[in-house]
């Protein structure tokens, strides 16, 4: 019997049994429920409306401690001639024979810096920060590119709110609109 | 109707430069010239004497194994051009040597890969996958729990849409041929329908999108539409009849037929149901492709119709005029390949190629025809339709409508220069 068979005919025995719930086919019901506190554990992503982030604070000023620390041997000082992705400048370039892509001149939203720089930086120990640590980088990379003052707090309310300067210069080739604009 | 079958003398040369009907080695007709060879490795002086038994037959052979690998002349033939982030050994590329290779599929170990922090170690028998989001039962599975589940097999290209990239460029790369295209293969993926899946957790009618998410040092993770996660997303769990290799995404990968290589997200531990994208690194700063005009296409998902041909190309040599095979392979991330034609002399007349089964969607095809190549040398080129109707531009065309700093999704016809003392080049032409 095929396999497509097997279970067509599994169906029509729970059909009859009279198998709890809305069931027209047959499945093979194998995960397991997932409790809140294993979920909350596991979802590290933020949406771009800032869904997901954590409690905690963190300004430029606070970040620049983190940023010396952690982040300026590959990314250079002040986000600029390190060996690894260049994090800062750039605005200005994107329509020229040289673009500079960075976090100030190309990113679309502010969010994506802290659920990336949460997820995967570090480059050599990801996710070891603090979500403070975390929020104050992620101040620190916004402050350079000129985006937040210095003294500006990052947390959960504030950081959704920061309008990246290129927001408006990308073509959604998927017919998609953010929520409520 | 009697058919006649025609001599190769009398059947119609299709274009110019010695091209020849596309049928002309079936018809048996290709004995009647010397047909040339490519050389990819320099055979050796120490040949048996003449008569004599070669000394294989002589002596009993290796003994059996537990694990085949490829025969130790065949060593040279490895993944090409390891790139990696400065200081960094596991975030970057290896490339499919395109031009060693025949038929559709690629070998497992000769798989392109493409990590952004390295190829995590994962015992199948911890690992994970958690749906949830906008679900109205969020579910975790084992890797055991998927295995049980009804399985789809599949033959599909994986190619990144940072394939070619270096095309851009204002001088043509002096590369092989897999250095320049090799972030494509072809395998036969194994697994589960997503859909199975999201069906057994419920779907809020209202989520129109997914993230998918890797258990790897980089976190990969992508947003997926809905309609793509319903229609043939897999969760592959084997590929080429085995399991998944740890490159490939060991215990379980997404595959997302057709679509931008990055997107069939590795090591899937997460799938998150979500009302909007989730706006990643890799789908805003990343994979975003740059216009002239400053603006940048977002969610570039489908890779274009391209084609390239393999034999010959820069890494073999030709070994003087006569008969050849040209071959090479064709794909699209919008269907099937349709018709492959090549051109011998740069690009003025072209001949229709033939295209061998399986032509498959979202597959490597394929194309092969006869070329008798008179030394001279020449500019050959290929061309590929697919069955949406969407045709190869030219190399000017592409960047005249992308620009130069797209990075992504290059795909315009490739000329190969051949020169007199049988060398091939890539070309700007
Ligand atoms: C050991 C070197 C290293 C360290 C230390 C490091 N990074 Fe990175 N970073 C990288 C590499 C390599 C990449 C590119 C990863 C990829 O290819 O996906 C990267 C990418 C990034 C990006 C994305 C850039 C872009 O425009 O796409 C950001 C933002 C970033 N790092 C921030 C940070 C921050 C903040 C820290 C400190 C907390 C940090 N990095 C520490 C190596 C490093």
């Amino acid at each position: 019997m095929s396999t497509r068979k097997a279970f067509a005919v599994a169906t029509c025995v729970i059909v009859l049994g009279g198998c709890a719930g809305a069931a027209t086919r047959e499945t093979s019901n194998l995960g397991r429920a997932a409790t809140p506190a294993e979920i909350a554990g596991w979802d590290i992503s933020i949406a771009p409306d800032g869904r997901g982030l954590p409690q905690g604070a963190g300004t430029a000023a606070q970040g620049a401690l983190v940023y010396a620390q952690k982040c300026q041997a590959c990314h250079g000082e002040k986000g600029v001639g390190g060996p690894n992705d260049r994090l800062a400048g750039g605005q200005g370039t994107l329509a020229s024979k040289t673009p500079v892509r960075t976090v100030g001149s190309y990113w679309p939203y502010a969010t994506t810096v802290f659920d990336y720089v949460r997820r995967a930086m570090p480059f050599l120990q990801p996710l070891s920060m603090t979500d403070s640590e975390v929020y104050a980088v992620t101040a620190y990379l916004l402050n350079l590119n000129g985006i937040i003052g210095e003294q500006d707090v990052m947390n959960a309310e504030t950081l959704p709110k920061v309008r990246m300067p290129n927001r408006d210069n990308f073509i959604l080739v998927q017919p998609w609109k953010p929520r409520g604009q | 109707m009697r058919v006649r079958r025609r001599r190769f003398n009398d059947v119609p040369d299709p274009a110019g430069n010695g091209l020849l009907d596309r049928r002309v080695f079936l018809k048996g007709g290709a004995g009647a010239l010397t047909a040339g060879a490519f050389m990819a490795f320099a055979s050796s002086d120490a040949k048996a004497a003449p008569g004599e038994a070669p000394a294989g037959m002589k002596v009993p052979g290796a003994p059996l194994s537990l694990y085949g690998s490829p025969a130790t002349f065949e060593r040279e033939v490895t993944r090409t051009l390891i790139r990696s982030q400065p200081g960094t050994t596991g975030a970057g590329a290896s490339r499919t040597p395109l031009e060693a290779l025949e038929g559709i599929i690629t070998p497992s170990g000769l798989h392109f890969e493409r990590h952004h922090n390295g190829v995590p170690t994962i015992d199948p028998a911890q690992h994970q996958l958690l749906v949830h989001g906008m679900v109205a039962r969020p579910l975790i599975f084992t890797v055991a729990a998927l295995s049980r589940y009804p399985m789809e097999s599949r033959i599909h290209f994986l190619e990144c849409s940072g394939n070619s990239a270096v095309m851009f460029g204002t001088t043509p790369p002096a590369q092989t041929c897999g250095q320049t295209h090799g972030l494509v293969s072809c395998s036969e993926w194994t697994g589960v329908p997503l859909r199975l899946l999201l069906a057994e957790a419920g779907v809020d009618p209202r989520a129109d999108w997914i993230l998918a998410e890797g258990a790897d040092a980089a976190a990969m993770s992508r947003s997926v539409p809905m309609a793509k996660a319903m229609d043939d997303a897999l969760l592959a769990l084997y590929q080429n009849g085995e399991r998944l290799r740890p490159e490939n995404g060991y215990p379980v990968r997404l595959f997302l037929p057709g679509y931008e290589g990055n997107m069939s997200v590795k090591w899937l531990r997460r799938i998150k149901v979500t009302d909007t994208p989730t706006m990643t690194k890799d789908e805003t700063s990343k994979y975003t492709d740059l216009q002239a005009d400053g603006k940048s296409l977002m969610f570039t998902y489908p890779m274009e119709v391209k084609s390239v041909i393999t034999r010959p190309a820069p890494g073999l040599k030709m070994t003087g005029p006569g008969l050849y095979e040209l071959s090479g392979i064709a794909w699209s991330g919008r269907g099937k390949i349709r018709r492959v034609e090549v051109s011998a002399d740069g690009g003025q007349t072209w001949a229709e190629t033939a295209l061998s089964a399986p032509v498959l969607a979202y597959a490597l095809t394929r194309f092969r025809i006869a070329w008798k190549w008179n030394g001279a040398p020449t500019v050959l080129k290929s061309r590929a339709t697919d069955d949406a109707g969407r045709v190869q531009p030219t190399r000017d065309e592409f960047i005249a409508q992308n620009g130069a700093n797209a990075i992504y999704h290059y795909h315009a016809i490739q000329a190969w220069r051949v020169e007199s003392n049988g060398e091939v080049k890539n070309v700007y032409a």
